[in-house]
């Protein structure tokens, strides 16, 4: 159990007992005993709604618990689910720096995650497939870069959390040479700086 | 048909001195007079020597003169070899049989290598040099020399000066790379890591390049170490000497189109000089005097070549516009003499290498044989360096641009982006 897990169960206990004193206030625990009625029985019942009061109060700890964990465990999801989106890739059509809307979806999610976390900053580099000269590969990956900053600012992400670079057809994803590693190879990769520890989730 | 030019030779041979320094033997202001012919090479023999040296040294002249491309090397097998070279005097009779012009010997010498050029017509020695040059053991050097005596000896015999001491810079795995002209001395250079395109500043000792990562653009003298010259964010790319290498101009973009600049070569304030409005513009190279500067531009929504003055007014389309998205045309590179643009155009999906005239602007295809990028001229304005993927993988190849004759010069990993430096001097 993490430390976060951990506060979420104590918030969780913590609102149990004020729950219990709500409940108390509204049950009157100690029911007065009428005259003439056999104490035996009194007892009896007495007994009866102390053991089912436990139980009640043991279902609402497990019922809280289990709360807790399922937040715990949505929360490990949401950061994980945002650290993807944030390093999310997006491609491009040959000799093309235009955005695809596979490629717009893409960036529509990376700019709701940076717009919940100011402190991120973006370097988006430019990628190409191995066709066409070097020096005009290196000019369109960084127009591809380009590009992505572009509709990120136009999306509200500030100007100078996204900064651009080319690498052109230096580095490819995949060194094959038919049309499905070039695919994977015309590309705005993504670096995420200054994320430091927890990402704040983005209002869905 | 060759006697005039050699004529002329005897008559500038009373000349030249008798002892002389490789680099400075050049008799300067004159030519032979013959104009280059594609279908005349004049025949040359190149007469064996009997000691090893003067066997490897035959053989580098032999290969010097035949890759020039301007002379036939007339090949000898074993009994011409013994007959052709008889103690004192030249076989004649054989040599004329053999269909030479001319009769070449280099005897080493213990301070350096002795020249003997004979004319077969007039069966007269037209030429005697003295060169001074470094021990065998020198290997580098030595063979710069034998390289200077090459260059030296094509010039008088065909009034071009030969192209041999040379040297291609080139890239391999994250690495800048050096080789002779003639495919010897392959080494990496020190310093440069990541490097992008590379050229050479006129003086044949000083390089400038572009490394991805960090972006910069670095001047580096070779052997020496690296200044960065300009730097940031964005892309610095496709550098080269202005042709008087004060300047260095070279194409840098970050979100808004990639333009040219210069910068002195020294560092300093850069300067914009293409004004491209978003679309990408790179490769410069500069025509020899300086003035305008061939390019590679976007503009027009493909990659066409452009010429532009210097200081980046007067943009004018080179190549013919071809209408549709397929064209590309890419990596303009001047020929010294100004004639010519070479360059690589997509044809039937692969790059080829063609020359466009700058007078007449007539297009001539030079390949046809896999895809081909990234042309250098040689400092003859006639042979050009590219990559080709002809052999399997992307090597560096080697064309004459009247003939067409190609040859590989590297094997090996893959290469790209070549530079063939200016004539070299003594290392």
């Amino acid at each position: 159990m993490n430390a976060r897990s951990l506060v979420l169960t104590l918030l969780a206990c913590s609102s149990f007992a004020a729950l219990e004193g709500c409940r108390r206030k509204v049950t009157p625990a100690a029911t007065p005993v009428p005259a003439g009625v056999d104490a035996a029985a009194a007892q009896r019942r007495a007994d009866a709604q102390a053991a089912e009061a436990a139980q009640r109060r043991a279902d609402s700890i497990a019922a809280a618990n289990a709360a807790a964990s399922r937040d715990a465990a949505g929360d490990r999801q949401a950061q994980l689910d945002m650290g993807n989106i944030l390093a999310q890739r997006v491609y491009f059509d040959y000799d093309r720096d235009q955005l695809r809307d596979d490629g717009a979806a893409v960036l529509d999610a990376k700019s709701a995650v940076l717009q919940a976390n100011p402190s991120i900053t973006l370097v988006v580099t430019g990628h190409t497939d191995e066709r066409g000269t070097a020096e005009y590969n290196l000019a369109l990956g960084q127009r591809r870069a380009a590009t992505v900053k572009r509709y990120m600012t136009g999306k509200g992400v500030a100007e100078n959390r996204v900064s651009t670079q080319s690498l052109g057809d230096s580095q490819p994803a995949s060194s094959g040479g038919d049309e499905s590693a070039y695919q994977q190879n015309r590309r705005a990769e993504f670096e995420v700086r200054g994320a430091s520890g927890i990402l704040v989730r983005t209002r869905d | 048909m060759h006697l005039p030019f050699f004529r002329v030779l005897a008559a500038v041979l009373v000349a030249a001195p008798s002892l002389v320094v490789a680099q400075d033997t050049t008799s300067r202001g004159v030519r032979i007079g013959l104009t280059y012919d594609p279908g005349t090479k004049p025949g040359v023999v190149v007469l064996p020597v009997s000691t090893a040296l003067g066997d490897s040294v035959a053989a580098i002249v032999s290969r010097d003169l035949d890759l020039g491309d301007r002379i036939t090397v007339i090949p000898l097998d074993a009994s011409a070899s013994r007959a052709v070279a008889r103690a004192g005097a030249p076989n004649w009779s054989l040599l004329a049989q053999l269909g030479a012009a001319a009769a070449i010997q280099v005897t080493p010498t213990p301070s350096g290598l002795h020249l003997a050029v004979y004319n077969v017509a007039t069966r007269q020695t037209a030429l005697i040099r003295d060169y001074v040059a470094p021990p065998a053991s020198s290997v580098r050097a030595w063979r710069s020399a034998v390289h200077g005596l090459s260059d030296e000896l094509e010039q008088s015999l065909t009034g071009t000066r030969g192209i041999s001491r040379t040297r291609v810079l080139f890239t391999r795995g994250g690495r800048l790379w050096l080789i002779d002209s003639d495919g010897h001395g392959e080494s990496p250079l020190a310093g440069a890591v990541t490097p992008g395109s590379a050229a050479w500043h006129p003086n044949g000792r000083t390089i400038t390049y572009s490394t991805y990562v960090p972006s910069q653009i670095v001047v580096q003298d070779i052997g020496g170490r690296g200044r960065t010259v300009a730097s940031g964010r964005g892309v610095f790319i496709s550098p080269v000497f202005t042709p008087d290498g004060a300047s260095v101009v070279y194409a840098h973009g970050e979100d808004d189109g990639v333009d040219l600049y210069s910068v002195p070569a020294s560092g300093g304030a850069a300067r914009r000089l293409s004004v491209g409005r978003g679309s990408d513009n790179v490769s410069p190279s500069f025509s020899p005097d300086g003035r305008r500067i061939a390019f590679m531009s976007g503009r027009a929504g493909h990659p066409e070549i452009y010429t532009m003055d210097a200081d980046g007014t007067n943009v004018d389309l080179l190549t013919p516009l071809d209408v549709g998205e397929s064209a590309y045309r890419a990596s303009p590179d001047w020929s010294s003499d100004g004639r010519l643009v070479a360059f690589q155009s997509r044809i039937d999906g692969q790059f080829q290498l063609l020359t466009v005239g700058l007078r007449d602007r007539a297009l001539k295809q030079l390949t046809s044989d896999g895809s081909n990028d990234d042309p250098s001229w040689a400092p003859d304005a006639r042979h050009l360096v590219f990559v080709s993927n002809r052999s399997g993988t992307r090597q560096l190849w080697v064309i004459d641009a009247e003939s067409g004759r190609a040859r590989q010069l590297t094997r090996g990993a893959s290469v790209r982006l070549p530079s063939w430096s200016p004539r070299l001097g003594e290392p």
